[in-house]
């Protein structure tokens, strides 16, 4: 059932369209309010006071602002939305909005766990950490009941339906705010020719002029801000955003800007990445709330929002306010919602001797004026009944004034945290009572409220300097000057007033009202020997809520500077870190998402595998390989077995082309080979290969493979897929930093090139068949040689390798020649029992054959020495990076970890890749670890579980028995030579 | 993100490039270094608060290696420069 809109004004809204109804609901009630609306103003619209309940005590809460300053009026959304925390005071409605209260059960007006409001005595400021820490079972068995009591929204289950994007931008100077300083910024960049980028969080340009009588050059300030907009918008070099905050401010001019509303209806959400010559910050002022007794009882607003919501949207908040203040500004502001039907018996006033002509102006329109007076309390739970008026000396004296709105202000806390965020230090302002900018850090500056200049005239001429400026930094020509008139500014004059006594010692007085710390807690904290700003924010987790302490961080400064009596300067802010307002994963993930998350790196034949059926896992270096293909009821092991047999009785084949392939030309390779690998390099003959170390300069393995000796000068490098681009760099780095006289062109060639590698005992009649445009007799093409030739008609270079210890023929083709030559393999080879092979069996393949992979036992422990391939190492050839640090193993002794072979008793129990491994016998508690499983497989060729392991002083400990410390189970071992298969080669020679 | 000014290609953002450590010559003969100096060379870095001359390599650019001056505490670039020839 829709209601009216009981507390909507008969007139004005400037953001409103009232032609349109919209309905939405809220804890399941329907209702109904107007395009521009904010789920918040359309929720006050409807008389709806009690929105949520409080973070830690469940209290009862209500709105308190129209911004982004709001703590309390976070909702969730459901349905479609399906959106945690949400600010009702930013949210615009929407036809169909469904919202609900968080924090509250069974609902927002009946809230058992309100129960903890009564028990807050026990619950003191570190009441967390003091009992459940030390309490048996500690934290881990308490944190998630505390959490499920605690808590806001409920985070979606499924992906955000919303289609976000990213967008980079770079620009002269971005201007944070369009309000009248910001607007005036931009005008004057964008006259002088500066590319200009304006962003405003709210929904139209104008800021605080969206809600007053101010008038600029004798019109209405948001006619003024409309007509400035239009102006910018007419400007080429100009992009205004409408509802975009920047959000955070970077190292060297980066900001980011969330825009939350494109005018593009297919974006729901973008993120600009700003690179900004200068910025120019204008993000205005927020009021600040006093902190007295039971100050957040649903009724108690900002004086600001009241007025907003009055000027905005055409809704009262209540229907009698008593305002109390400690500044100016409230003056006019209960004025103009005089002027709009509310009631407004009293105003408050803690200073002693407010303006006379303010004075005047209030008792005109009837407004009583208490000075030296505060509100000390409210009467009400679930909304405001009363407020007591009173000295703060004698607080539970003066008068119980009959209300339903309690208006305060506590002065102004200007919006620095962009300028915070840029790395500077605020300052503290005591004639204003705030934190105002320090020096800046970047290129940067504040101008009007933000920059502690609280009036109309100061923005304006403060914005106008600010963009003049910044167009003679940048080299533009500053345009004639342009601040149109306004009324004379009134002073703030405000008083520091950070808590009003209570007249109750128990009643609780909030200042931060999203995480529910009171001053009290404040007081505690320093009493218990917390000093820093930082410790007291982290104890009493004030400042750590969903506004981030954009209303009560001040406050808590100011108890915190009088329990310290120290100046609120000297105990200085915390740090504001970015975002300013909660970004959505959405928008920070963009486009990069499901498929597009990690886009995968394609070879040739990678569409021809995916046809063959197989099942692909993502490897290194962004490729996605097959680990096997399983024929038709297959199951995985099965085929990798099969795989792994075929290619040991028949043939096999598999795509090589992911391996980093690089070409070296120029007379110094040979040289170079040898100062990078640990073997040497000058002796070898052109057109043959050999096997290598490349060690990192602390003589661990960088990365082994095979290199080729083309011609005299030219040689062809590989390197492992996931290694690939670190060699690239280490190799690039000695070539331009370390040894520039080496005559040296690298050139990275991997995706040039498609490998097809062929091995097996039938591979030599398979390449035959396809069609082999040389002899590969054994004499003609030996093992760890490369020929230049024809296969299948495509010019290719092949070379005798041993990646699995079989016969292998890789050949490497042109990568646009890739799928003839799968294609003509497979034919060849289809008389053989050619069969494609993954990843897997080829794993399983070098683990019977105990070769060392980068990846297993390269654990950056294991020299050459250890890992059994001295035979690699020519220590005598000269210097050779990673030969300093092999000479230190050796003068250092000691035990080495060596790579061997496992063979676990039970035939059928594979370890898993590092698994401890432990002396035979030793104890079951704690047992002294002594190396680790480094590869384990079940091999189908010996018949039986084998693994290789990393295990010290492995070498000696052949033939004996070591046990596999795996979870829940010790497995016997037999240490063996690290070689099952063909331990004489005589295979991969032949 | 910092922007640095590659010699080669000028102002690129951060994430082009690769820091990889201070500028340290590496000694002409290792084999005449004590272990202990040469384990200095190898792992002890200076680290310092403040200026540093370090090796980048413009990855996702003109992958050349350059040398970049840069505060460790204000997170500027002073200034950049080709590598040494």
């Amino acid at each position: 059932m829709t209601r009216l809109q009981p507390s909507r004004l008969a007139a004005g809204g400037t953001l409103i369209d009232r032609s349109r109804p919209l309905r939405f609901r809220f804890n399941g009630t329907e209702y109904e309010g107007h395009p521009g609306d904010t789920l918040a103003s359309a929720l006050i619209a409807n008389g709806v006071r009690l929105v949520g309940r409080s973070f830690k005590y469940h209290r009862p809460r209500g709105i308190v602002s129209a911004g982004a300053e709001e703590p309390n009026a976070v909702v969730q959304l459901d349905g479609e939305d399906d959106e945690p925390n949400v600010r009702a005071t930013t949210l615009p409605l929407r036809e169909g909005l469904s919202a609900r209260s968080v924090n509250c059960w069974p609902n927002v007006d009946f809230d058992l766990a309100a129960i903890i409001d009564r028990l807050s005595p026990l619950l003191p400021a570190g009441f967390y950490y003091k009992t459940f820490m030390g309490w048996p079972g500690g934290w881990s068995f308490y944190g998630p009941l505390v959490r499920r009591m605690a808590g806001l929204g409920i985070a979606p289950r499924r992906p955000d339906p919303r289609a976000c994007e990213k967008r980079f931008h770079h620009c002269d100077v971005l201007v944070a705010g369009a309000g009248p300083a910001g607007l005036q910024a931009a005008l004057a960049t964008a006259r002088g020719g500066a590319r200009v980028m304006i962003a405003d969080d709210g929904p139209a340009p104008g800021g605080m002029l969206l809600d007053g009588a101010a008038e600029i050059g004798g019109r209405p300030g948001a006619e003024w801000a409309a007509g400035v907009a239009a102006e910018l918008d007419s400007l080429p070099n100009v992009v205004r955003l409408d509802r975009a905050t920047v959000a955070g401010y970077y190292d060297h001019n980066l900001l980011t800007v969330v825009e939350s509303a494109p005018r593009q209806p297919w974006i729901d959400e973008r993120l600009w990445k700003v690179r900004a010559r200068r910025v120019v910050l204008a993000t205005g002022a927020a009021e600040r709330p006093l902190v007295f007794a039971d100050n957040d009882r649903p009724g108690v607003m900002l004086a600001s929002a009241a007025l907003a919501c009055v000027c905005r949207y055409a809704v009262r908040p209540g229907a009698r306010a008593v305002a109390v203040t400690n500044n100016n500004s409230t003056y006019r502001t209960v004025l103009e919602l005089v002027e709009a039907g509310i009631e407004v018996p009293m105003l408050a006033d803690v200073r002693a001797r407010p303006p006379e002509t303010l004075v005047a102006e209030l008792a005109a329109r009837g407004v009583e004026l208490l000075r030296g007076h505060a509100v000390t309390g409210v009467a009400g739970v679930r909304a405001v009944k009363a407020a007591r008026v009173a000295p703060p000396d004698r607080p539970a004296g003066g008068r119980r004034v009959a209300c339903d709105l309690v208006l305060c202000s506590g002065g102004w806390s200007p919006r620095i945290h962009l300028h915070s965020q840029s790395g500077a230090r605020p300052a503290y302002d005591s004639d204003h009572a705030c934190f105002v900018p320090g020096d800046s850090v970047q290129a940067e500056c504040s101008a009007g409220a933000c920059n502690g200049a609280f009036g109309l005239r100061a923005a304006l001429e403060q914005g106008w300097r600010a963009g003049t400026e910044a167009c003679a930094a940048l080299g533009f020509v500053p345009p004639a000057a342009s601040v149109p008139s306004c009324a004379d500014d009134l002073p703030l004059d405000v008083e520091p007033c950070w808590e009003i006594p209570s007249p109750r010692p128990r009643a609780k007085a909030f200042v931060d009202l999203a995480n529910d710390v009171t001053a009290e807690d404040i007081r505690i904290a320093e009493q218990e020997g917390f000093r820093s700003v930082e410790h007291v924010k982290r104890y009493t987790t004030a400042g750590m809520g969903t506004d981030q302490g954009k209303l009560g961080n001040v406050n808590a400064i100011g108890i915190l500077s009088e329990a310290l009596s120290q100046a609120p300067g000297a105990v200085g802010t915390t740090s504001y870190r970015p975002p300013y307002t909660p970004v959505s994963f959405g928008v920070i993930a963009g486009k990069e998402r499901g498929e597009l998350v990690l886009p995968a790196r394609r070879t040739a034949l990678t569409g021809r595998i995916e046809e063959a059926g197989a099942v692909m896992f993502e490897a290194g270096a962004g490729y996605r390989r097959p680990s096997c293909f399983p024929r038709d009821g297959e199951s995985e092991a099965e085929a990798i077995a099969r795989e792994a047999l075929a290619c040991r009785t028949a043939a096999g084949m598999y795509d090589g082309s992911p391996l980093g392939k690089f070409e070296l030309h120029g007379p110094d390779v040979a040289a170079f080979l040898n100062r990078v690998y640990a073997n040497r390099w000058d002796d070898l003959a052109v057109g043959r290969g050999r096997f290598g170390w490349m060690l990192r300069e602390d003589g661990r393995l960088l990365d082994d493979g095979i290199t080729f000796r083309l011609g005299e000068d030219h040689w062809w490098t590989f390197a492992g897929t996931g290694a690939a681009g670190h060699v690239h760099r280490h190799l690039e780095r000695l070539l331009q930093l370390v040894w520039p006289e080496l005559k040296v062109y690298l050139t990275a060639v991997t995706s040039q090139w498609t490998n097809v590698c062929v091995c097996g005992p039938k591979a030599r009649v398979v390449l035959e068949g396809a069609g082999a445009g040389a002899s590969l007799a054994p004499d003609a093409f030996p093992f760890m040689a490369m020929r230049e030739m024809t296969v299948a008609g495509i010019p290719a270079r092949v070379a005798r390798a041993g990646y699995t210890g079989e016969l292998s023929f890789e050949v490497n083709v042109p990568a646009r020649h890739g799928v003839r030559l799968w294609e003509a393999l497979t034919e060849a080879g289809e008389p053989f029992g050619l069969t494609p092979v993954g990843s897997e069996a080829s794993m399983v393949m070098r683990c019977e054959k105990g070769f060392v992979s980068a990846g297993f036992e390269g654990d950056g422990i294991v020299n050459p020495f250890d890992a059994g391939c001295g035979w690699a190492v020519d220590m005598d050839k000269g210097d050779f990076i990673g030969r300093r640090s092999l000479v230190r193993d050796r003068n250092v002794g000691g035990v080495r970890p060596n790579v061997v072979g496992l063979l676990p008793e039970d035939p059928s129990f594979v370890p898993p890749d590092g698994t401890p491994l432990v002396e035979a016998g030793a104890p079951a508690d704690a047992p002294p670890v002594i190396g680790y499983v480094s590869q384990g497989c079940h091999s189908p060729n010996v018949g039986r579980a084998i693994a290789l392991a990393v295990l010290d002083d492995g070498r000696r400990r052949i033939d004996g028995r070591i046990e596999i410390a795996g979870i829940g189970r010790r497995a016997p071992a037999l240490v063996t030579r690290p070689c099952f298969v063909d331990p004489g080669g005589s295979r991969m020679r032949g | 993100m910092l922007v640095i000014p590659c010699p080669h290609c000028g102002p690129r953002n951060e994430d082009e490039f690769v820091c990889w450590s201070e500028v340290v010559p590496r000694p002409a003969d290792p084999a005449a270094l004590s272990d202990l100096e040469w384990t200095d060379y190898v792992y002890n870095h200076a680290n310092p608060r403040g200026w540093v001359r370090e090796q980048w390599w413009h990855e996702h650019g003109c992958r050349r290696w350059i040398i970049v001056e840069r505060n460790t505490l204000t997170h500027e670039v002073a200034r950049t420069e080709p590598a040494p020839r």
